[in-house]
This record gives structure tokens, sequence and C-alpha cells, in this order.
């Protein structure tokens, strides 16, 4: 076994096996991702310009703002819960699409991962077909259909099973199929490539030592999919927090989610500090899901 | 193809009163009781499609308890579909399957008293060594004192204590298999299926695991049903061996039986190696009868059964049973077209008319036996006995 990297680097010539190949891929990082964080945290200690930008200026207003209400007259702070209620409307809605995006896709991806190689590959196919168009024209063509006037409420209408347009769109629910929608294949194809590599043997072997369907599935098909259930929940849950397509044009912007409050902030309220604090506050949720779930594998790993 | 299904040895009849509850967890089995029995069993895959396919045609077949039974036969006989049928994993097409007189033929795996050393293990692989073990008698509601006691036995019965906290993909192919055993006895089954599990080993650990695997049956006194395509392996562990092949019960019988009393051609040829020669019966009195090979002469073989004059036989002779000697009288003889040195014994390839035969001598050459180069002519000579006349 510990021959095995030993044999395998022997096999790559020298001058290749080299550190430097990172560098491209490392260099993309740092100018595109650390950078631009470094600069958000920096702003977000700073005090908003009149136009827009931001003065020079170390403050912790951008923070204190996400809780408290400075009263323009005597500067106390007040409470308000407004910003706290859009950041648990933004964990809500992405924990509730994660949970509807596993439900919906255990079942798809564990039909993909039975069948031939042949059906398999035109299965996969299939799925990312919806990749072939913009987010954003699919995002409008859902709220056309979802419209007052679209499909949907033209047909339940013309059949008489209601009296008026159902509220499909501009809401809560029309947001939450957008992100189900947008995010879907990123959670079929980690189950897929979970339930392709279980070991069908594993069932037979709880079965012959007399645990029930429900015991199988709960004891050994889940524990051992983990890694693709974490996986898939991860690549859904965190574009879906952050998501600014989905409330902004399926939720008609009434429905603010922390996305689309981060947006407001850099356009039309021109309060950067406060942007980059609702952004750095974003990336902490984020960071904070990626360790918990991080800690809980590995005493997983420990109690077994 | 086989035309006859050979009836398995007389089984003593089950006792009624012998047949043990269905619930797991009982050593004692009745020394003469049947362990395991299949009554005219059918299994047909894909039944009415066009890709149908009979992997059992009409096998009745009896298992005494506290036996260690070998299913042999080559890949596709049936073998590991009858294992499967006894573990609950395939339904059976027709017939009746029972277990210590209980018929099982609908009863799902969990509800078997039985448990499975598979091929590959299907070992949990997010489980320790110890979780493993104790998982069947956990899923038994067994109380936990009960749990863990079992597991510390089962640890040292496979020798495995100081690997109890590691995880299957940390150890090797020998060290999961033990885990594999103690895993599968822990809940204590009336029966034991093993499909193959020594294959996966190199051959030194087979062999060293094949002495485990028989001694642990002796131990337990469980009742192993063992599958395997390795007629070595077979005739070294069991008490005895059902050969299979295409769907079809060809043999029943000890070790011994198996090797020294072949039925079939089948079975003359399967398990070791066997010449086998068409001849014709040219006379016959009581209990010999004389044959005619084509192009080779007559020879004398004891019957077992009625056979007619002119009725076309098969000669089963095994190749350490032949004798070639230097030509000096009447008798078969052949030519040596090749020899090959195996260090324990030379075998010599011989052509005898149409028939090409194979002699293996111990030691050739050495000790007073002669030896013989490619181009030699040979007398053939055939040890008393060693000829066994089959009629399919």
């Amino acid at each position: 076994m510990s021959a095995r990297p030993l044999a395998l680097s022997s096999r790559i010539p020298q001058g290749f096996a080299h550190a430097g190949l990172l560098w491209p891929s490392l260099g993309v990082i740092l100018v595109f991702m650390v950078a631009p964080i470094a600069i958000m945290l920096t702003y977000s200690f700073l005090v908003p310009g009149a136009y827009g930008g931001v003065e020079w200026t170390f403050s912790t207003a951008a923070y204190e703002q996400i809780l408290f209400e400075r009263d323009f007259l005597d500067d106390s702070l007040t409470f308000t819960p407004d910003y706290l209620i859009i950041v648990a409307r933004s964990l809500i809605q992405a924990t509730v699409a994660t949970l509807l995006c596993l439900v919906i896709s255990v079942p798809t991806a564990y039909y993909i991962a039975t069948r031939s190689d042949r059906v398999k590959n035109i299965w996969l196919f299939l799925i990312t077909i919806p990749y072939w168009v913009n987010l954003l024209i699919r995002t409008i063509a859902l709220l056309f259909v979802l419209r007052d006037d679209g499909p949907i409420n033209s047909a339940l209408l013309d059949v008489g099973v209601i009296g008026q347009p159902l509220a499909l769109s501009y809401n809560g629910f029309a947001i939450s199929l957008g992100l189900i929608y947008s995010f879907l294949p990123f959670m079929v194809l980690p189950l897929y490539s979970a339930f392709e590599r279980f070991d069908f043997r594993l069932l037979e072997a709880a079965y012959d030592l007399y645990a029930s369907r429900r015991v199988a599935f709960f004891r050994i098909v889940l524990p051992v999919m983990r890694p693709g259930l974490i996986a898939g929940s991860l690549l859904v849950f965190i574009p879906s927090v952050g998501s600014y397509l989905a409330p902004d044009i399926l939720g008609g912007g009434k429905t603010l989610m922390i996305g689309n409050l981060i947006g407001t902030q850099f356009q039309a309220a021109r309060n950067w500090p406060f942007g980059a604090a609702l952004s750095m506050i974003l990336l902490t949720i984020t960071l904070i899901v990626l360790l918990w779930l991080a800690r809980r594998a590995a005493q997983q790993q420990r109690s077994n | 193809m086989q035309r006859a299904i050979i009836e398995p040895n007389p089984t003593p009849p089950a006792d009624s009163k012998a047949a043990s509850p269905s619930k797991p967890g009982s050593l004692l089995q009745h020394p003469n009781s049947v362990a395991a029995e299949v009554r005219n069993l059918r299994k047909i895959y894909n039944v009415g499609s066009p890709q149908a396919h009979e992997a059992l045609k009409d096998v009745n077949l009896s298992i005494r308890a506290n036996e260690f039974f070998t299913l042999l036969g080559p890949s596709g006989c049936g073998k590991t579909t009858l294992l499967r049928i006894l573990g609950g994993f395939e339904m059976l097409t027709s017939g009746t399957c029972r277990i210590f007189g209980e018929d099982v033929s609908r009863l799902p795996p969990e509800a078997r008293p039985v448990n499975t050393v598979f091929q590959q293990y299907a070992l949990f692989p997010h489980m320790t060594v110890r979780r493993n073990i104790a998982f069947g008698l956990e899923m038994l509601g067994k109380p936990k004192a009960e749990v863990e006691r079992t597991v510390e036995r089962m640890l040292d019965l496979v020798h495995m204590r100081e690997y109890a906290d590691r995880r299957p993909d940390t150890m090797s192919g020998g060290q999961r298999q033990r885990v594999a055993l103690a895993r599968a006895l822990a809940p204590q089954p009336k029966l034991l299926l093993l499909d193959e599990p020594l294959s996966a080993l190199d051959l030194k650990l087979r062999q060293k695991m094949r002495l485990e695997l028989k001694s642990l049956q002796r131990e337990t006194g469980i009742t192993f049903i063992f599958v395997t395509h390795d007629q070595e392996e077979a005739l070294a562990m069991s008490d005895r061996v059902a050969v299979i092949s295409n769907g079809h019960l060809q043999q029943v019988g000890t070790p011994e039986d198996i090797y020294e009393q072949p039925q079939s051609r089948f079975v003359a040829d399967f398990i070791g190696e066997s010449n086998l020669i068409e001849a014709k019966v040219a006379d016959s009195a009581g209990s010999e009868a004389a044959f005619d090979i084509e192009g080779f002469g007559q020879v004398q073989a004891p019957i077992g059964q009625r056979v007619e004059v002119g009725q076309q036989v098969w000669l089963s002779i095994r190749p350490e049973r032949l004798v070639l000697g230097a030509v000096h009288r009447e008798g078969p003889q052949a030519t040596v077209t090749d020899r090959t040195y195996l260090g324990n014994a030379v075998e010599y390839h011989l052509r005898a008319g149409k028939h090409a035969l194979t002699a293996r001598s111990p030691r050739g050459g050495l000790r007073g036996r002669q030896d013989f180069a490619p181009g030699d002519a040979v007398s053939l000579g055939f040890e008393p006995g060693s000829i066994k006349v089959l009629l399919s």
C-alpha cells in the first residue's frame, strides 16, 4: 500500500512534478478571491462616502447598523430586527431549498445510478441540459410560467378549479421554487456518484444480520453516503443563502434576501461599508456551516 | 449436458421434534437432524423474458446438522444461486427450501436463522471491527452486556483482538476475512453460508485459512455451507461435497467418494484430472466387464451397474494410477509425446492410437522408477480397480 505513491511519482519525469504547476490557479484565487475579500473586510470598517465609495475613517458603525438603528437626532442606538429577519429568511429559504433538493434528488440519483451505463449517460446528459441556457433567462422563464396570466394559472382558471389566479409569483414560494430549480443538479450529481460507489452488497449483509429495511437505510446507507450528502447539501445551501437572481426576479424585490440587501447597498443605497459588513456576515455564516459539518464528520469518524 | 440427476445419499429423516425454533441464537443442533433441505428446487432468472435463464433445475439436497458441506462447481453452474436462495437473497421459482425443518422459501434474509460470509466480505466501511461484529447482535436486540461479551469472544476466536478498533479499509484481505467470519458467527446462526470466502486471498493465506475454517467449524459446531469452484479446497475441508454443473446436482458424497468413485464424466474430469476414454462393452459377467477401446485393445474393469454388451461407456483413469513400463509384453501400448517435470512428480503425455492420455509418476525416473523421454514407446498398465466405468 505504502509503495503506491512512490511507484506513481517514479513514473512522472522529474521536471514535471513541480509545485510550480499550481501557480496559475493559485494566482487566480489570490487575485480574484483573497484580494476582494480583504478589500471588503477593510471597507466594512470604514465610513460611507456621500456619493458611494468610502471615506478612510475607522468605524464599526456598519456592523452596529445590522442590529441597531441610530437615531439621527440624539445618536442613541435602538435595537431593530429588520436586517436580522432578512438574514433569518435567507437561512430559512436556503435550508428549505436544500432539504427539498435532497428529498427530490435521493430517488432520482438512486434511479440513475442503478441503470445500465448507456442509460446512465443519457440521464446525466439530460440533467445538464438546463445549463445550456443562462441562469437569468431560465429564472425569467420560470417567472413567466408562474405569473398570474402564466400557463399554470390560465389552465387552472380555464378548467374552473380556481376563481382567481393563485399567487404563485412574487413571494417566498416562487423564490424557493427558483432556488430548487437552479441548484437541483448540484444535489443530484454528488448523490448520483455516491450511489454509484455504494456497494449494495452492504445492504444484503445488513439484511443478513437481521436489519429491517428502515434500520439498514439509516445505519448503513446514510452513513456510507454521508460525504455525498454533505457535498450536495453544501453545493445547494451556500449559493442559495447568498442568491441574488431568484429573490430579485421571482420575489419581485419585495421579499428581500441577504444577497439583494447587499446588492442594494452597493447600488441604490450607496452604503458600501454596510454592504461590505453584510457580505462578511454572509461569509461567516458559510464558514460556520462548513466548520460545523467538518467537526461533525470528525466526531463521526471517532465515535464509530 | 449431463442427463442424470444423481440423488444425494440417503439422509436420516427429519425428526419433526428435532426441528428447532426459527429464532437464531441456539447452538443446540441434533447431530442427526437435517440442517437444510431443498426439494425440487428450480430457479429461473427473468421468467417469461427472452433472456430467461434456468440457473437451477430440479435440485434435491439434504445437508446434515454439524456438517461442513461444500457446493462445488465451475463458475455459472448455479452453486452461488443455491447459496443465495438458502440465505434469502434470491427467491426460488418453485420447490421448497427448509432450514431445520422450517419452510423458509418465502422468508426474507432477516427472518432466517442464517448468516453469510460474503465473497468480498461486505464489511461496513464506516464501522470499526468491533461495531461490525456487534451489528447482528444489536439487530437481534441482545442486551448490551451480552453483545459486548460475545464480541470479545468472537475477537478472540478469529484472533483479531488487536484490530478491534480499526476500520476495514485499513486491513489486509486475510484480516477482513476473519472479521467477516466473526461478524457472521456472532449471532450464532444455525447455518453459516460462505460464498467463495477464500477466493480473494493469495495461495499461502488460502491454505492457512482452510485449516482455520475447518477448525472453526468443529469448535462452533455450526453447520457450514461453503461455495467454491476450487476442487482442492472442497476436498480438503468438507465432510461432504455436492458437485454442481449446469444447474444440475451431479453427485453428492464424501471427498473420497467424489474423487475415487465419480459417477459421471463431468465429476471425473472436474475433480482432479482424469483420462476419459470412450469404450464399448465387449463382455459382461457379474461384477466384471470387458471393454473394447478402439485402436487400443481390451481392458477389464469392475462395474457397479448393469451394462449391455455393445453399450457405449466411458472409462476414467487417474493419471497417477496409469503405470508406464518398458515394452516387453502383450497389451496396450503408447508413445510418449511430452514429458513435464513437476518437482514432486513427472507428467508424461502419451498417444495411444487416437487417444491422448496423461500419466503422472511420483519422483519419475528416481528410486527404481523408470524415466521416459518423448518418442519412447511404453506399455500401459492399470492399477487394480483404477478404471471407473461411467455411463454418462
